[in-house]
């Protein structure tokens, strides 16, 4: 059963001078060609450190264990040279180019065709016209090819982004925050022209946002992360509009509409700060800042359970919470943990 | 932040108490950090040691004996029991020559850095503090001041030293104030860059508002945070005084009738001991001035990496 | 002489701060943007040469008291003799006239007379400027390369062992005095005494007696090397002290990630992309840097009797010919501020980022 994209029990700690902060604790995730999925969540919930992990791109200081099988091949294994091989041609990324993701000295066309020239995708003598089509793919003109980043406004740097990230023909893209430092009209722009790509080339998307209304109207699944860990995963639409997690129901509520930079850091009415990564809390990692929390969730930690949602009674969503679980909340004592994940306790002293 | 919670029974604990003993703390922490580096403790041993060896050599060398006149050996002898460095053209021992001429170089490389402080010092918060707080007129000052800063840092240091060293009378004052007049830009540089962060913080804004002064606003909240910096910058410009000090001596521009290791090489020079090859005459002197110079610039970095952990990158 | 701290200033600190803002998209009055620009750069530079001639004639006319005692010190000179001198220097005039006198010499170059050489000291000068600029040229270039080379290999592993005997060596070449390093070279290298023998000249350009230009470039090619190597030894530590802490603000980049996932080795992404980048800020203290380089020729001149204009300076200041001496100030400050200036309006081409 090896899709395009298959994740396993994937885990990030970064080593500091007492012991490791986790960043990643235990995240599954599968795609499949010509499929997008959305990665949800605040800043520090670990998504992007998970579009880092897939690449290998994490600094020297991160431990990555687990699997991250990219068309049955294990990342995490492979020798340099492989890897070097596999980085843009297996999948690239879309970094959030509006920022620095571009050399500040180097000519446009010259970035773009860095891929092209080091993976031999095209013919030396080829270079200089497929970069021009790779513009022109993303509605840039050929010209642009001669200007320096600072020349071009962000919503043009987005698109170079992509086209770069298009050069080898990838099979997967990771687009990381690819849309967030743009204007509404921009970013609508943008994610059509993402929406497009998926469609015309069959290539698969992980698309990482803080903004769960941009990955609604891109993706066919979502799955939320928090603290680490993913707490609601399943087709966008569900998520989204009926979400099961008391997390994603915050999250949901905090964007009526796409691209609000405001809502970046704290989703709107849901009181208090992520925890600590280096000591969480007991039990439920969120149970401080939710809602619906009752005495259970201070003892356990829930994996993610099936939600039974339709009538068919076939599961397609799960969420990590005591009021999806099977049975009633009461029962506390054995949690089965599919993740592996051993209770956060042992961590927090 | 861990508040002290060490409640004295019964009395109150002083507002003053209290910040003593925070002041205390922070000391101590300092320390420890300090210690952490291995390069910076290897410097302060070494200067500890130079230190005392400068001040207390008139217990061990006799001075008559550092006199041409009063010379107990042979010219240029090698090194040997008798006199562990050789002599020089005269008969002195080379050794008492060092320890005797430690006193002047680091008396003259403390003075002059000194000086070059307390300049840069005054300029950059000057230029600091009405640059950003001083209104159009204020910042003409602050902008006047930088260009003048500006202007002494692109110019060759060493000829204007050189150039202030041969107008003015000859003496140990004179190279004092040719190398403090010239070595203090980068730290009004350092000064002023230190100060717009530290009048940007909201506590100086609060003492502004509550109708502080310059004066008070300048000595009271800004310098004791410049302080810092400049006890890092004041360690690396040591290192670099003693150095000039030494240049220009070498150049003929020093005090002839006091010995310091810059005189020392420059007399070697004069009395042809490059060329016949008399290396004890020449090693010692400036392996002292080298060894100075490396024990300042280990504490300033080893100081800078304490106040700025950003820095730390390869400290030990 | 070495007086800059090393990564005391960080870029920010360097100058860079005046350089024009980065040009909106588009752009659309460029030449008159240059023009300003490069309009600005030359008052700056202007002021600075007014200041340097200002201070000139202050240091040597004013501070002096008497220049003339300063000069004849401790040498039996008749009261007509001091007189004449007098005369002959002008200083018998009222000081506004003798700065008026000196600023008018110096819009036609003319830097006075020696009291030395009786000579103008223009003329002394012009002869000794090419072995300057041979010694100092070749001295900066290597340096510049070394430090560049070895600052880019330890400031992209800070903290390695490369870097960590890197950053020792530098370290102790900038505590150690330039004029020593040359006596040691000298003591070592050229006395012939103790153990090596002669390999160089102990001083000098050019052997006496040679005619052919092979056989005199050979020799001045032997000459350089232990001039040139005292040279290199000082100030290629700051290049590479200056090299290392700019690579180490540039490496936690975002554009270096964007490398990496390109699947470029890591030697490429330091050489392609962090290093164009550091480079930049690394250059103007370069340049900032250049009176370093004047003292350091000064000295290593000195040490080995180079004929330039570094021992030019000393044999002015053993006199002391306060004329040449005065020169040779206006000379080299006048050179570093040039350089300066040179700098300014090379770096915008270097950096697209602020062109104007």
């Amino acid at each position: 059963m090896s899709g395009l994209l298959d994740v396993r029990d994937l885990r990030v700690t970064y080593a500091t001078g007492g012991g490791g902060i986790p960043a990643v604790r235990g995240v599954n995730l599968s795609l499949d060609r010509g499929d997008t999925l959305g990665v949800a969540g605040e800043s520090g919930s670990g998504k992007s450190t998970v579009a880092l992990a897939l690449l290998r791109l994490l600094p020297s200081t991160a431990r990555v264990t687990g699997d991250v099988l990219l068309e049955g091949e294990n990342v995490l294994e492979m020798k340099w040279g492989r890897l070097r091989a596999v980085r843009w041609v297996g999948a690239s990324v879309v970094f959030q180019g509006a920022m620095h993701s571009l050399n500040p000295v180097k000519r446009i066309g010259d970035q773009v065709a860095e891929p092209l020239l080091l993976h031999r995708t095209v013919k030396p003598d080829r270079v200089g016209a497929r970069v021009t089509e790779l513009l022109e793919q993303v509605g840039l003109p050929a010209s642009r090819a001669q200007d320096h980043p600072h020349r071009l406004s962000g919503g043009q740097r987005q698109r170079v982004m992509i086209a770069m990230a298009l050069a080898c023909e990838p099979r997967l893209i990771i687009a990381d925050e690819a849309t967030t430092a743009l204007d509404v009209m921009i970013q609508a722009q943008i994610l059509a022209l993402l929406r497009g790509l998926v469609e015309e080339t069959g290539i698969g998307m992980l698309m990482i946002s803080h903004d769960l209304s941009v990955l609604a109207a891109t993706c066919d699944r979502v799955a939320v992360m928090y603290a680490g860990r993913i707490v609601e995963e399943g087709p966008a639409r569900d998520v989204v509009h009926r979400p099961a997690h008391p997390y994603a129901s915050a999250l949901s509520a905090a964007f009526p509409k796409i691209g609000d930079p405001a809502s970046r850091l704290a989703p709107r009415g849901l009181p208090g700060d992520p925890p600590d990564p280096a000591d969480p809390p007991s039990g439920c990692v969120f149970r401080p800042r939710c809602a619906v929390a009752e005495s259970v969730c201070a003892t356990v930690d829930p994996p993610l359970w099936p939600v039974h949602s339709g009538a068919d009674g076939h599961a397609d969503r799960h969420a990590a919470c005591v009021h999806v679980g099977p049975g009633s909340p009461s029962k506390e004592s054995e949690s089965v943990d599919p993740t592996g994940e051993t209770s956060t306790e042992e961590t927090s002293r | 932040m861990s508040a002290p919670t060490e409640p004295t029974p019964g009395t109150a604990v002083s507002p003053r108490a209290l910040a003593r003993k925070r002041r205390a703390e922070a000391l101590g922490r300092f320390a420890r950090d300090y210690a952490r580096n291995r390069a910076g403790l290897f410097g302060l041993a070494s200067l500890l040691t130079i230190g005392v060896l400068a001040l207390t050599a008139p217990l061990f060398v006799d001075q008559a004996h550092l006199t041409i006149t009063g010379a107990p050996g042979d010219g240029h002898q090698p090194p040997s029991a008798e006199f562990p460095l050789g002599t020089d053209n005269f008969g002195r021992s080379i050794l008492d020559l060092i320890i005797w001429g430690a006193r002047v170089s680091l008396t003259v490389g403390l003075l002059a850095t000194f000086v070059s402080v307390t300049l840069g010092t005054l300029a950059g918060i000057t230029a600091g503090h009405f640059g950003s707080s001083g209104g159009v007129g204020g910042r003409v000052v602050s902008s006047v001041i930088m260009r003048v800063t500006d202007w002494f840092l692109v110019l060759p240091t060493l000829v204007l030293a050189v150039a202030l060293a041969a107008v003015l009378p000859r003496g140990t004052g004179t190279i004092v104030l040719a190398i403090g007049l010239t070595v203090w830009p980068p730290t009004a540089r350092l000064v002023r860059a230190q100060t717009l962060a530290v009048e940007a913080r909201p506590y100086v804004e609060r003492a502004r508002a509550l109708g502080g002064g310059h004066a008070h606003v300048m000595g009271w909240h800004v310098l004791p945070n410049v302080m810092p910096v400049v006890l890092a910058q004041t360690t690396l410009l040591v290192a670099t005084s003693i150095i000039a000090e030494s240049t220009l001596a070498f150049l003929g521009m020093g005090d002839p009738t006091t010995i310091s290791w810059g005189g020392i090489l420059q007399a070697a020079r004069t009395s042809g001991a490059i060329s016949a090859g008399i290396w004890w005459y020449i090693v010692p002197p400036g392996l002292a001035i080298a060894v100075v110079a490396l024990s300042f610039t280990l504490c300033g970095r080893a100081v800078e990496s304490v106040i700025n952990p950003r820095l730390r990158g390869g400290a030990g | 002489m070495t007086t800059t701290p090393i990564e005391a200033d960080g870029p920010d600190g360097a100058g860079a701060g005046e350089l024009p803002a980065p040009a909106p998209p588009g752009g659309g009055h460029r030449a008159r943007r240059v023009i300003t620009y490069v309009f600005g750069r030359l008052m700056t530079a202007v002021v600075s040469l007014f200041a340097v001639i200002v201070a000139g004639f202050f240091l040597f006319r004013i501070l002096p008291g008497d220049p003339v005692r300063a000069m004849t010190e401790g040498r039996e000179v008749t009261a007509e003799q001091r007189a004449e001198l007098r005369r002959q220097f002008g200083l018998d005039q009222p000081l506004w006239r003798q700065f008026l006198d000196y600023a008018e010499g110096l819009l036609h170059l003319d830097l006075g007379v020696s009291f030395q050489y009786r000579e103008p000291v223009v003329d002394l000068i012009l002869e000794r400027l090419g072995p300057t600029i041979l010694l100092a040229g070749t001295g900066t270039v290597i340096a510049a390369l070394l430090g560049l080379f070895l600052g880019s290999r330890a400031g992209w592993n800070p903290g390695g062992r490369g870097d960590r005997v890197n950053t020792a060596v530098a370290l102790f070449f900038w505590s150690v005095p330039t004029f020593w390093l040359g006596l040691l070279l000298i003591v070592l290298l050229a006395s012939g005494r103790g153990f090596m023998p002669g390999l160089f000249p102990t001083g000098g350009m050019v052997d006496p007696g040679l005619t052919g230009p092979l056989e005199r470039a050979l020799s001045t090619a032997q000459h350089m090397v232990l001039p040139v190597t005292t040279m290199v030894a000082v100030v290629y530590a700051q290049y590479l002290m200056i090299m290392r802490s700019s690579l180490m603000d540039e490496k936690g980049a975002d554009y270096l990630t964007t490398a990496r996932a390109k699947g470029l080795r890591d030697v490429l992404v330091r050489r392609r992309h962090a290093v164009p980048n550091a480079l930049l800020p690394t250059v103007t203290l370069i340049f900032l840097n250049l009176g370093q380089v004047v003292s350091g020729v000064i000295l290593v001149e000195t040490v080995f009797s180079w004929p330039g204009l570094g021992q030019l300076f000393y044999s002015g200041l053993e006199v002391p010919d306060l004329g040449l001496v005065q020169g040779l100030f206006v000379v080299f400050a006048a050179s570093v501020i040039l350089m300066n200036l040179l700098a300014d309006l090379v770096y915008p081409l270097l950096d697209p980022r602020v062109r104007p």
